[in-house]
């Protein structure tokens, strides 16, 4: 790959634009994503936001960023940076602003406007060109109203509205939608996965999508302490097994073309993530299903089988 | 271009917009109003305005690109109606609360089901508690003029809330008439440039949209927008000064018509205006003490003006082009509200609810309600009479027969 200036943790710009004070849980994996982005993207932008968690990042009259916000409703984030992108355009066209007065425009939301709710609004967006960015913080269910299934809930998950009972010992019947193939489909030109205990993968993801024009995608894994059952210590520890074990890819797409930024040469058994949190307890208390954990281990492994033999292809 | 043209309600809103000098239009096709945005990317593309206009894929998506744009500084144009107007509803609030100033045009329509295309209030009527200014059109003049005095009184720093203009769909909006044009000079006169309240900065970042998390603080932020709306009022009656004084033409925000020595009056707004004016004309003739008051501002609600001008009336009926169902007129319930404190208020106070999805009203019906007035004690007090013809009885049952529906 082409040149970077991240190579290793010390390369992570010292530069802070989340700084402490928010309002948001210990150990949230979101807000370390967020704060890990914000380095490599700058302080001229302003992110867009929809209802989620880290709406609460500003109550007014305080803020913990030191760079513009804009909330605008559950389901149109991206139509706000749309808005605002365009508004900037014309104003310079027209010479009412100057370039230097320029910033790039983020949408900034949990998986919930990304996945459901504000889908429509994403897909618009991208379908006109819209040059954005576009944060997913992936917790993988509804947090902010006390972790309700999403769209983006894997299969198998215990959340407040599909919660193991005995006629339904699975938990979640359905599979987390993949956002990275909808938003592949419309052809932007970057789309990438990324991860909190990744860091330097982060980096030069955002590095290399500073060159494009146009819509691009990071969709975030993260840990959600109360949500998830997990300890708020441990969320950089469940983020990397979630890569190792081959549960969270990390890969990019340029223009559609994607390849996996990282590929483990063996997969840790699935067990050992979801042994980490308490929405899969109920996959092993008080008595094993066996044949739903290996459901979810074939996937993965059916997955990766795809992976590798188009590498080999290649 | 002639000074005086033929040209729909929605080339008239395209023109006020392109007058304003509008930066950007966001935009989502709904019929009677898509003309409007049809007109203004056609002149774009010509080279006739400078502006962006951007189609969305919904019109909640364009309300809420319309609100962030005006935040960012943008002078900004839309439209919609009905069904799109109540997709978006959401937004509305939103754009106020985050003191946008921008325009929007609502071009009326009934609203499903049953699925309609003409015009009623309901769709605009809706969005009366949303914090935007409303004002209602009664020809195509007024409906330029209207989006001009939007622009000012919205931008204006005492105010800085967005704005509705009303137009009937189909009655002015697929209406043509003669519309004087004013100068781009009389326009830039009256219109100061949009100066937005600390845009987004990358030096001097800015949050817009916070949560507040406590009554007291979203109190303290809803009677502010309230105390903006009320000083509405006063600006719009220095800026419609000025453009008087610029174009000849008046607009007040509460309009009376042979209200002198009037004892029966009609309160009523929009289109049917027209044929409501020719009717009192007719009871004139006929010596009939009969007058008009036409409201084009419905918020913020000149309580005070209305009672003023139907203060010591006979008896005063209200039209009301919508139907809450289970109460009645929405005008007429606020109008009755404007008049409780008015000692002097007149002592028969009738609700009409007519012109539904559209339905024409002839002026003998209009007559008919000047009728009720001098004779009340036809009716029962309070209940609302129902505008609703024999023959067009016979038309909805002939309909229903033919399809042969048991
Ligand atoms: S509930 Fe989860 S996502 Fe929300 S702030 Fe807490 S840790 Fe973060």
């Amino acid at each position: 790959m082409s040149e970077t200036r991240y190579k290793t943790l010390r390369d992570v710009p010292a530069e802070e634009y989340l700084l402490p004070g928010s309002p948001e849980c210990a150990g949230c994996g979101a807000q370390l994503v967020l704060r890990i982005f914000l380095k490599a993207l700058g302080g001229d932008a302003v992110l867009v936001n929809a209802a989620g968690c880290l709406t609460l990042l500003n109550v007014y009259p305080y803020t913990p960023l030191k760079l513009n916000w804009m909330y605008t409703a559950f389901a149109s984030a991206p139509a706000g940076a749309q808005g605002i992108r365009d508004a900037l355009d014309i104003l310079i066209e027209k010479g009412k602003i100057t370039p230097k007065e320029d910033l790039k425009v983020v949408t900034f939301t949990g998986d919930g406007a990304a996945y459901d709710i504000g889908l429509h609004a994403a897909s618009g967006a991208i379908a006109r060109g819209l040059d954005f960015y576009y944060l997913v913080y992936d917790n993988e269910a509804y947090s902010n109203t006390g972790f309700q299934t999403s769209g983006a809930t894997p299969f198998a998950t215990s959340t407040k509205t599909s919660q193991p009972t005995t006629l339904n010992p699975i938990g979640h019947e359905g599979v987390k939608k993949d956002l990275f193939e909808i938003w592949r489909s419309h052809k932007p030109p970057y789309i990438a996965t990324i991860a909190p205990s990744h860091i330097v993968d982060m980096l030069r993801k955002i590095e290399r999508a500073l060159k494009y024009r146009g819509p691009k995608l990071f969709i975030a894994f993260s840990p959600c302490p109360p949500g998830w059952g997990s300890d708020t210590s441990e969320t950089v520890r469940i983020s990397k097994l979630a890569v190792e074990t081959g549960v969270w890819p990390l890969k990019e797409a340029i223009y559609g073309e994607v390849r996996h930024t990282f590929i483990p040469k063996v997969l840790k058994p699935v067990e050992e993530y979801l042994k980490t949190q308490e929405r899969y307890k109920h996959l092993f208390h008080p008595r094993r299903q066996e044949k739903v954990i290996k459901t979810i281990q074939e996937n993965i492994n059916q997955y990766w089988q795809k992976v590798r033999e188009k590498e080999k292809l290649e | 271009m002639r000074e005086v043209e033929m040209m729909t309600g929605n080339t008239a809103a395209a023109w006020a917009a392109r007058l304003a000098d509008v930066d950007y239009i966001p935009a989502f096709p709904i019929t009677p109003q898509t003309e409007i945005i049809e007109t203004l990317a056609k002149w774009i593309g010509e080279g006739l305005m400078k502006a962006k206009l951007v189609q969305f894929e919904s019109e909640h998506s364009m309300l809420t690109a319309a609100g962030t744009a005006s935040l960012a500084g943008a002078r900004v144009f839309t439209a919609s109606s009905s069904q799109g107007l109540l997709y978006g509803f959401e937004m509305l609030y939103s754009i106020s609360g985050w003191r946008a100033p921008l325009v929007l045009v609502n071009v009326s329509r009934g609203v499903a089901a049953p699925l309609t295309l003409e015009p009623d209030h309901n769709d605009v009527l809706s969005a009366r508690d949303s914090g935007f200014i409303q004002l209602h059109a009664e020809n195509c003049q007024d409906v330029l003029d209207l989006i001009l005095l939007a622009y000012r009184v919205s931008e204006d720093k005492r105010v800085r809330l967005p704005s509705i203009v009303n137009m009937d769909g189909f009655y002015l909006s697929f209406t043509r008439e003669p519309v004087r044009i004013p100068s781009k000079e009389i326009v830039g006169e009256f219109l100061p440039p949009y100066t937005p309240t600390l845009p987004f900065c990358p030096s001097r970042p800015v949050v817009k949209g916070a949560s507040v998390l406590s009554g007291s603080l979203y109190t303290y932020f809803k009677h502010n927008m309230h105390e903006s709306m009320i000083r509405a009022s006063e600006v719009i009656d220095e800026a419609s000064r000025h453009f008087e004084e610029l174009t000849g033409r008046p607009h007040k925000p509460v309009e009376g018509f042979y209200l002198d020595d009037a004892e029966y009056v009609l309160v009523m707004s929009n289109s049917f205006t027209t044929i409501g004016k020719k009717a009192v004309l007719r009871l004139r003739e006929k010596g009939v003490p009969a007058g008009l008051v036409k409201l084009v501002m419905l918020r913020p609600f000149p309580a005070a003006q209305l009672a003023r001008l139907l203060k010591n009336r006979r008896a005063v009926a209200v039209f009301d082009q919508n139907l809450s169902l289970g109460l009645g007129g929405i005008i007429y319930s606020e109008v009755a509200g404007a008049l409780y404190n008015e000692r002097k208020r007149p002592e028969t106070l009738i609700s009409v609810i007519g012109g539904l999805g559209g339905k024409y009203i002839t002026m003998e019906e209009f007559e008919y309600i000047f009728n009720l007035l001098q004779h009340p004690e036809k009716i029962e007090p309070g209940k609302p009479v129902f505008l609703f013809r024999k023959d067009e009885l016979r038309a909805v049952e002939n309909t229903i027969k033919l399809a042969g529906v048991v």
